[in-house]
């Protein structure tokens, strides 16, 4: 106990740099504060993205019009998408673990490029001031939904240009987190520890980098040329001018489809972790996780088009598309099966940690299998623009970062705050969160099915009893998120101190005090011929 | 990193290479001016790559750096030409 206490002390919590408190916090190009200015920074802007999703719910209690008029509902839907995409699930688990956790996990003091690590998280600050801006002040909320498509982005009468320079700039902070872990992963491993050795966090981690590092700018450029319509006519994209909308689609998706994979590749690489911790055994697969990695990080760059199956596309472009799409399903198909196989005859300790990784893999999996659906250009035109692909969606994105991120939370908590949270509340809130997850979006695939379109503030009367069900789970869900952060925070300032490594974890950062003092390690590790992230008796 | 060979490269190259920009970019102005129908980007993105190289393999040094660098650019460029060549698959056959 006492000497946990000291570990606290001497932390890179206590321990002022130049500067102390605040501004302590915001000058500092430490790898692990930088981690937490983007774990606050992120919070807060998913709390705003969660009550602006809970209005969207509460519209659809019942049909015709209950707290907003149309108008306000397509801001509401833009708004909401525009902060959960690209302020919180994009940087999500990259910015925040990856950022705290890279360094530790292979052995080195902080990323190749400290202060543009602290860089990038003033970019993100600045494109959320923009982008806010956009939505409180000048001529309108942006009401085009996340995706800026043309022509509607350039015909709009509400604030584009704030929210669509906001994005940019919130672009040049991926970019820039992205080329950082790269230099970092190749240049500062610890002496011994190969690749074959680095733990599957850092491995999709860099993944995840190159994605950042090559498909972010497309986006950047294609804003910029949304911009340019908008202030000049250049006629890229307007049809009037002899430009094609369909251009846009393409280019908006070449990177938004594997900004996907930003999202869930880290969201894997921290399940990779934490399943071997709870089994209590070697990973199962290990080469054939890095092989699917990678898989998904190149093909999830060729399957953009499956967003775009109705938009006017070339049908020998829709086939290829469809089965590119299927074709990023069986890396992911190896991925669940290692997982599964991992967790086989392993003496698996039911811990919240575990609790949200199992229940990723189930959520993950039905997202997965919707996807297939939606992969499928017939049943595609069916379930298009309705419930389903919002269903699918969520069930992806949001099941997949969100579950993982509430995972890594849990089982990092210790090494980040050096304090052990209460199990019996966070288990409680993994419980109301998931049951309210799946009440909030499992009639959605039901609707859609049925016809409900999505983006709509309105709808028939037989759709009623689903939407009830939805509205309900999403108060569920915010009442287990409620409580998850209560414990957390009180955790954070109060929970009883730690050891080092309260889950018997086998990669480099449980090696280290929790919490880890600033320079990470008194001396730079050397890893072993026999060492391995995963080497469980 | 200090038991890495440095390369320094002369000036009399950098200047070459500049030139040879300079060129090319008055190039892909001047090309604009021939009627080359649905060739013109093709024509376009001919010299912007070939300017891409001269600036990747000078003024970034991936010339003079390990094989693996070069290789791992090159993939980069495959990518790239596969997202090209997939677009494509729209715009050629659309009806």
């Amino acid at each position: 106990m006492q000497e946990s206490q000291s570990a606290i002390q001497a932390s890179y919590l206590r321990t002022p740099g130049r500067f102390k408190g605040f501004l302590g916090w915001v000058t500092s190009t430490d790898h692990k504060r930088i981690g937490l200015l983007y774990l606050y920074s992120i919070a807060t802007m998913f709390f705003v993205g969660m009550l602006l999703g809970l209005a969207m719910k509460l519209e659809l209690v019942a049909p015709g019009k209950t707290l907003m008029e149309a108008r306000d509902y397509n801001a509401t839907f833009t708004v909401h998408g525009v902060i959960m995409i690209f302020m919180v699930v994009i940087p999500g688990l990259p910015a925040v673990f990856g950022n705290f956790l890279l360094p530790l996990m292979i052995g080195a003091r902080d990323v190749a490029f400290p202060r543009i690590n602290l860089l990038s998280w003033y970019f993100y600050v600045a494109g959320v001031v923009l982008i806010l801006i956009a939505l409180l002040f000048g001529p309108g909320t942006p009401d085009t939904g996340w995706t800026f498509y043309a022509p509607y982005s350039f015909k709009t009468g509400t604030n584009m240009l704030p929210a669509i320079f906001g994005a940019f700039i919130l672009g040049f902070s991926s970019i820039l987190t992205g080329l950082n872990f790269i230099v970092t992963i190749h240049r500062m491993r610890a002496p011994g520890m190969g690749w074959m050795k680095l733990p599957m966090f850092a491995w999709t981690l860099y993944g995840t980098a190159w994605i950042q590092l090559l498909a972010t700018p497309v986006v950047g450029i294609t804003l910029v040329l949304v911009a340019l319509e908008r202030l000049f006519g250049i006629g890229v994209f307007d049809p009037a001018l002899g430009g094609d909308p369909i251009l846009y689609q393409h280019l908006f998706w070449i990177y938004s489809h594997p900004a996907v994979y930003i999202m869930i590749l880290p969201a894997m690489g921290a399940v990779s972790e934490i399943i071997p911790t709870f089994a209590q055994k070697q990973l199962f697969g290990y080469k054939a996780l890095i092989l699917s990695t990678m898989a998904i990080a190149f093909v999830g760059y060729l399957v953009w088009g499956h967003h775009m199956f109705t938009a006017g596309m070339s049908g020998t472009a829709q086939y290829a598309f469809s089965l590119l799409t299927f074709l990023v399903a069986i890396p992911s198909a190896i991925k669940v099966f290692n997982w599964i196989s991992t967790m086989y005859k392993g003496s698996i300790n039911m811990q919240t940690p575990f609790y949200w990784a199992a229940s990723f893999i189930f959520v993950f999996m039905i997202g997965g299998f919707s996807g297939l659906v939606l992969g499928s250009l017939a049943t595609n035109i069916h379930v298009h623009d309705t419930g389903f692909v919002v269903a699918h969606f969520h069930y992806i994105v949001f099941g997949g970062v969100g579950y993982s991120f509430m995972a890594a939370i849990h089982y990092w908590f210790p090494k980040i705050y050096g304090r052990m949270y209460d199990s019996h509340w966070a288990n409680i809130g993994w419980i109301l969160f998931f049951v309210g997850f799946v009440s909030l979006y499992t009639p959605m695939f039901w609707l859609g099915m049925k016809g409900m379109p999505r983006r709509y503030y309105d709808y028939l009367p037989e759709f009623h009893g689903a939407n009830i069900l939805s509205t309900f789970g999403s108060w569920i869900l915010a009442m287990g998120f409620i409580v998850i952060v209560f414990n957390l925070i009180r955790a954070a300032r109060s929970g009883p101190p730690v050891g080092p490594n309260p889950w018997n974890g086998k990669t480099m950062e449980w090696m280290v005090p929790s919490p880890p003092p600033v320079e990470n390690f008194e001396e730079i590790p050397v890893v072993g011929e026999n060492d391995g992230p995963y080497n469980y008796e | 990193m200090s038991d890495e060979k440095q390369h320094i490269v002369p000036y009399s190259t950098f200047v070459v290479v500049l030139v040879a920009l300079l060129a090319l970019t008055f190039a892909s102005i001047g090309i604009t001016s021939i009627e080359l129908g649905g060739l013109t980007v093709a024509a376009a993105l001919i010299f912007a790559i070939a300017k891409t190289y001269l600036v990747l393999a000078y003024f970034m040094h991936i010339k003079y750096d390990k094989p693996y660098i070069g290789i791992m650019v090159g993939l980069i460029f495959l990518l790239f030409l596969a997202v090209v060549i997939i677009t494509f698959l729209d715009y050629f056959y659309r009806v």
